[in-house]
């Protein structure tokens, strides 16, 4: 049963079942996951500043790359009118590597590997998009679509891309996160399933079980670069598309 | 849905019945808990983390600002004592050369007008020495042609017994010397 490469992804309530409407919002181990997200995230940044250091130590300078990280990248795409929105880039970007990283660990849960979860904070975003859009540039900023300069001949065709592409970025914002996590774990989960399976094999399967064992370490270290690359991938598409909201250059 | 056989089929679990990523049943809590969790991050992060990190890295800027302020004025400073230092100095070189000159200038004056003094003296005595000599050397002379004359006579008187030849001696001696 452990051997099987979905197991790692099952949901099953720890406390609950609670009924709310009619829906169960029993506090399953993926919440439980999520709390350890928001626990680890606010415990270990407050841990790294305790000192307040002038000349940051180590475990200071991690949490200052980690705030100039994202800081940097608000800025350049944002530009200073993006300051605002840091905090939620910052949590977002926060979110997705701690659960990431977590999800690395054996026996872990990964939250970023459930569809609902990459898929509400997509959704979220665009969401976010549309109406901090709507808010600043009233309805001028459906201009977006209509690209200025388009001879008038093609512009349905072009404003039908445009809304199309617009609307395909949750999607793909949502589903990128979700794919790389959940074929990382199961890709990982069956090499190192074989390496099992194999060497119950006897001495024949034992060296045999080398080539798989080797790939996955090879996989957790390439796992762990997709943990942190797609965290930044999210949060970086997150600054480029309320840059659509804020400014609109079309 | 061709997951949910597939799932069946592999794992073959009681409880096991959508591929868990695509489970419906579990979205309602998934999503409940996520608001509350990604609020409290949000909070936390917002109210409590950002603020401080953001505190110690303002501090740490003022600080490098500051210093960095300081030493330009120091170094400021520094050029322009080294200047005021390096103009004073070739103003007491120059100085040094003026008084060097009037000092020279002078020493030389003094010395040629002693000199000039010296040489009228020194010219003076040479002048009186000479005088003397020449007055000693005239004497000199006038006693050797009496002598002479006086010589002569006598020698004529001894010869001849003629005792009044000195006059005629004398002449013929002057006329001798001349």
């Amino acid at each position: 049963m452990v051997n099987d490469p979905i197991h790692q992804f099952r949901i099953h309530n720890i406390l609950g079942p609670w009924n709310i409407l009619g829906y169960d919002i029993g506090f399953t181990n993926s919440n439980l996951f999520m709390g350890f997200i928001v626990l680890l995230t606010v415990g270990f940044l407050l841990l790294t500043t305790t000192k307040r250091a002038l000349v940051p130590g180590r475990l200071q300078s991690v949490g200052e790359m980690w705030y100039s990280l994202v800081h940097n990248m608000v800025e350049n795409v944002l530009g200073h009118e993006g300051a605002a929105f840091f905090p939620l880039v910052f949590s977002l970007f926060s979110f997705v590597l701690v659960a990431n990283m977590l999800g690395m660990f054996p026996y872990f849960f990964t939250v970023t590997s459930h569809v609902i979860v990459t898929a509400s904070m997509a959704l979220f975003v665009v969401g976010l998009v549309v109406v901090v859009g709507i808010m600043k540039h009233g309805l001028g900023w459906f201009k977006l679509f209509v690209p200025s300069g388009v001879p008038l001949a093609i512009l349905p065709f072009i404003s039908l891309i445009e809304i199309i592409s617009f609307l395909s970025r949750p999607i793909s914002l949502g589903l990128r996160l979700f794919g790389n996590m959940l074929a990382g774990h199961i890709v990982l989960k069956v090499f190192a399933g074989f390496v099992v399976s194999l060497v119950a094999l006897g001495l024949g399967g034992i060296i045999g079980s080398l080539a798989p064992l080797l790939m996955a370490v090879a996989l957790t270290a390439l796992e762990f670069l997709v943990a942190f690359l797609q965290a930044f991938v999210f949060a970086i598409l997150t600054c480029v598309y309320l840059n659509d909201a804020l400014h609109t250059h079309h | 849905m061709a997951t949910i056989t597939e799932t069946t089929e592999t794992t073959g679990q009681p409880e096991g019945g959508a591929f868990p990523p695509l489970d419906s049943s579990t979205f309602p809590s998934q999503l409940f808990w996520l608001v509350i969790f990604f609020a409290l991050l949000y909070a936390l992060l917002s109210r409590l983390v950002l603020p401080r990190l953001a505190a110690i890295m303002a501090a740490r800027k003022n600080q490098i600002d500051g210093d960095v302020a300081r030493a330009q004025a120091l170094k400021n400073e520094t050029e322009a004592a080294l200047r005021a230092y390096e103009k004073s100095l070739a103003d007491a070189r120059s100085n040094a050369g003026e008084i060097g000159k009037a000092t020279r200038d002078k020493a030389a004056s003094i010395a040629a007008s002693q000199q000039k003094a010296l040489d009228s003296e020194l010219a003076a005595k040479i002048k009186t020495a000479e005088d003397t000599i020449a007055k000693a050397k005239a004497k000199a002379l006038q006693s050797l042609h009496t002598i002479a004359a006086d010589s002569a006579a006598d020698i004529v008187a001894q010869l001849t017994g003629v005792k009044t030849l000195k006059p005629a001696a004398a002449k013929a001696v002057a006329a001798v010397k001349n």
